[in-house]
């Protein structure tokens, strides 16, 4: 299929240029699974129309296979219900919910600064995108300007986060295609990202760092020793993982060709991040739409050709050598200032002054009980995650906590490329289809 | 002289020759047993080397009695049996992997001194003076049985998958299925290689065959030498698959089929299947050692305790095995179950089979004084005309389907 043409499997075949006998068009929408955007009862009835000879032939050998939301490649509590022909799925259906957490209500309950320790649960593996996102929409709401101290340490911390998730990727699909050491090694790069992060927010995971205003503290003494240690270690260790992956027979033979999506599809299905970028459209936040300050730094947009696993894998791997320059230019354009906005209408004020300002003591609590208020009106803010757009849509009525909160979660939209991905392939592939969609759950149900 | 019968039987069967047997039989059981023990921790502290970790180090010095707390903590468990299952199958399928795990370890010998006395140790007098093979058995068919207990451990895979009940072990046994019964045949081939260097299928007159030094009375006179490599190579990526190990482990893969077919296996009945794999893995690199390296074949340096090096020999090389295996695990990928069947069908099979013919004309060659630039010019010939014709076959097969596949 070329790029031109119109891409549902459906409309496909209508667009070929002789029309369908429109029981062949039932049978091959079922096969299809053009079908997995009906609602269950349609898909029923599609196979009730269907002649029964056309169905005879495939249908009665067919196995319903249920995959997750407990299994070892489901990437938490994924649930698959895949068609399968021996072993070739045929259909496949994702199933969510099943971390559901009503994250997105809890915000309504949320003020402002509370809603970035929410949000931060959202994709555990890069937490503190999420909290950029819902802190720049909170910040555009509010009309204040970030000093811009904060927007660096903001990205230089964001391009670190995006290695570390991308890190655990590695590893992850690594396990997925039984390449078992490469799980171990991948969690071993991400740890020592992981530990900078300690360093600096106290925390592993959930950081709650970044904040509607700025961050939350600046960065502590040795950081940039710790930063230049990191950028020193990971780059042999990525061309270990070429050896051990990349230049691999097998690795390849796995991931060539398997899973293809082109643009045209990707585009209608909504992916975006690496999925899309894999098609060879060149789709970056960073570059497209530049927040914080990605239009003072110099990177390239990493795109695939042929879209499929291989290039996902590939463009994850270099998009960790394109945040590591990144990262580098943060070190060296590191401005002094500020970490926050000194606004003492968002701000608290620092631990020191309540012992002697009643003001301050008043502020501090008035900030941390009722909270800030937030001027009305709405507002969508996108950025870029390692797992595509993520997208922060606030409604403010005027209060103190967002009237309604909704995170457009890359990873549930990516999830939605999964049937077109695994079709026709075998159940090995799917696992390696699955893996390089690298959906992470919590985002998917928050 | 006494080419395919073991000494200890040539006075006929007495008291003496049958405690003799009743000991070997002991003996090797048990060695067997711990080196299984032994082997799944080695396995385990060497992937946690290779993987950058610390691995088993609680149960016993550097936790080389974790197989035993695990072993002790599977028999404790709960033996669950699905509703589905069908009862007698489900049962039954352990011991067909367990028991050929065990009866192919019969016909490895595991020392003797092969350079000056044919393998044969001979007992002091104090213990009644006997000689005999360091080995179990040594049938006459010999190799053929270890290719006879490798099918009957393929029931026990695949009727532990069917008769879960359940469809994860069902796929995983359809794959087992296919994968062995079609490895098998890559390693009968490379087999044959042996018989035709060997002309014996007994394992003890394979390993004489390869005593003695070969070329510049260096080089060692091994069948891995001696057949050119290629049969090895095949054997070595086929045993592979036989025994499920990665990159080939798609019966069991893990990410795929949660357990494969032993999904549904619980307590002792999983701990067989568990034994049985790494017995299979023990007993598959001690054919290798047999049958390309001379088994325990080497140089024997102190002459008076000549039965101790061909015992440390064997388990060297025994050992280079495993490691072997243990390194494939820690660093390949797993094969999609359609590239391991083209692997096997289009490329191994194939090879052993011209290269036994090249073999077999050789031997001819050798015995009518052919002249060996024609032999070479014609073997070659025939080489590249069937690999033409083979990936021709291949290619229009590929059209083919693609051109079944494309709808409408």
């Amino acid at each position: 299929m070329t790029a031109t043409e119109d891409l549902t499997p459906a409309a496909a075949v209508t667009s070929a240029s002789a029309p369908l006998p429109e029981d062949a068009e039932r049978v091959y929408r079922r096969e299809d699974s053009a079908v997995l955007r009906m609602s269950e009862a349609e898909v029923a009835q599609l196979a009730i129309d269907a002649p029964a000879e056309a169905l005879a032939t495939n249908t009665d050998e067919r196995t319903i296979m249920n995959m997750g939301p407990s299994h070892p490649s489901t990437h938490g509590v994924l649930r698959l219900v895949l068609e399968l022909e021996g072993e070739v799925v045929k259909r496949s259906k994702p199933v969510v919910g099943y971390l559901h957490t009503g994250m997105e209500k809890t915000a309504e309950d949320l003020t402002y600064l509370q809603g970035s320790t929410n949000v931060t649960r959202m994709d555990y593996a890069s937490p503190l995108f999420s909290e950029l996102a819902f802190s720049l929409a909170t910040e555009q709401l509010l009309d204040v300007e970030i000093p811009e101290r904060a927007t660096w340490i903001r990205m230089l911390m964001c391009e670190l986060n995006r290695m570390s998730s991308h890190l655990l990727f590695m590893a992850t699909n690594g396990m997925d295609l039984g390449a078992v050491s490469m799980m171990i090694y991948g969690w071993r790069e991400r740890e020592e990202v992981l530990r900078f992060f300690e360093m600096v927010t106290g925390l592993r995971m959930n950081h709650n760092y970044i904040r509607p205003g700025g961050v939350a503290a600046d960065l502590p003494d040795g950081w940039r020793d710790e930063v230049l240690r990191l950028l020193e270690m990971i780059p042999p260790r990525l061309e270990e993982y070429d050896i051990l992956m990349t230049g691999q027979p097998i690795w390849r033979e796995r991931l060539q060709g398997v899973g293809v999506l082109n643009s045209t599809e990707a585009l209608a299905l909504g992916a975006t991040g690496p999925i899309l970028r894999s098609t060879g459209y060149a789709w970056d936040l960073r570059r497209d739409d530049p927040y914080l300050a990605y239009d003072q730094v110099d990177f390239d947009v990493i795109v695939g050709t042929y879209g499929d696993c291989f290039d996902r894998y590939a463009i994850r791997l270099n998009e960790i050598r394109e945040s590591m320059r990144i990262v580098r230019q943060c070190l060296d354009k590191m401005p002094s200032g500020d970490f926050r906005v000194q606004d003492k209408k968002v701000t608290p004020p620092p631990r020191a002054r309540i012992d002697e300002s009643m003001e301050a003591l008043i502020h501090h609590f008035k900030i941390f009980t009722e909270g800030f208020k937030v001027p009305e009106g709405e507002v969508y803010v996108a950025v870029e995650s390692p797992r595509g757009e993520l997208g922060c849509y606030i409604v403010s009525d005027g209060g103190p906590k967002p009237y309604r909160m909704h995170v457009r979660g890359p990873s549930f939209i990516n999830l939605q490329t999964l049937p077109h991905l695994m079709y026709d392939g075998l159940l090995a592939d799917g696992v390696a289809v699955i893996s390089s969609v690298d959906p992470i759950m919590g985002e998917v149900d928050r | 002289m006494f080419a395919g019968l073991d000494p200890l039987f040539l006075n006929g069967v007495t008291l003496e020759v049958f405690i003799i047997v009743l000991v070997k039989v002991v003996i090797s059981f048990s060695v067997l047993l711990v080196s299984v023990m032994l082997m799944v921790w080695f396995e385990r502290k060497l992937v946690s080397d290779m993987q950058n970790r610390i691995g088993p180090n609680r149960a016993g010095p550097w936790g080389i009695l974790q197989t035993l707390a695990d072993g002790i903590k599977l028999f404790f468990k709960e033996d669950l049996q699905p509703d589905a299952s069908d009862p007698f199958v489900f049962k039954l399928a352990p011991y067909l992997s367990l028991v050929p795990a065990f009866l192919t370890f019969a016909i490895i010998p595991i020392g003797g001194n092969f350079k000056d006395k044919d393998g044969i140790i001979t007992l002091p007098d104090w213990l009644g003076g006997e000689s005999t093979y360091l080995q179990l058995a040594d049938p006459p068919v010999g190799i053929l049985l270890f290719l006879a207990m490798s099918s009957i451990a393929v029931y026990g895979v695949m009727l532990a998958g069917w008769a879960s009940g359940s469809k994860y072990p069902l796929l995983g046994s359809v794959r087992a299925s296919a994968q062995m019964v079609s490895y098998e045949a890559a390693l009968g081939l490379a087999l044959a290689t042996i018989f035709l260097q060997s002309r014996s299928l007994s394992t003890h007159d394979i390993v004489a065959d390869q005593a003695g030094a070969g070329w510049l009375g260096i080089v060692p006179h091994w069948n891995v030498i001696v057949t050119g490599f290629v049969p090895f190579v095949v054997f070595l990526i086929a045993a592979t698959a036989e025994l499920n190990r990665p990159p080939f482990d798609l019966v069991e893969a893990e990410q795929e089929l949660v357990g494969g077919f032993h999904t549904e296996y619980s307590s002792i009945r999983f701990a067989m299947f568990f034994l049985a794999e790494f017995m299979n893995t023990v007993t598959l690199s001690a054919i290798m050692v047999t049958l390309f390296f001379g088994g325990p074949s080497g140089p024997i340096l102190i002459d008076s305790i000549d039965w101790v090096f061909p015992i440390f020999w064997f388990l060297l090389k025994l050992f280079a095995f495993l490691f072997t295996f243990v390194w494939f695990r820690a660093t390949l990928p797993r094969f999609r179950y359609d590239q391991l069947m083209d692997l096997g069908w289009k490329v191994l099979i194939p090879i052993s089979l011209g290269w036994f013919l090249f073999l077999a004309a050789r031997n001819v060659l050798a015995d009518r004084n052919w002249n060996v630039g024609i032999l070479l010019g014609v073997t070659l010939a025939i080489f590249m005309v069937g690999g033409l014709l083979l990936m021709g076959a291949i290619k229009s097969a590929a059209e083919q389907r693609e051109l079944e596949e494309t709808r409408f």
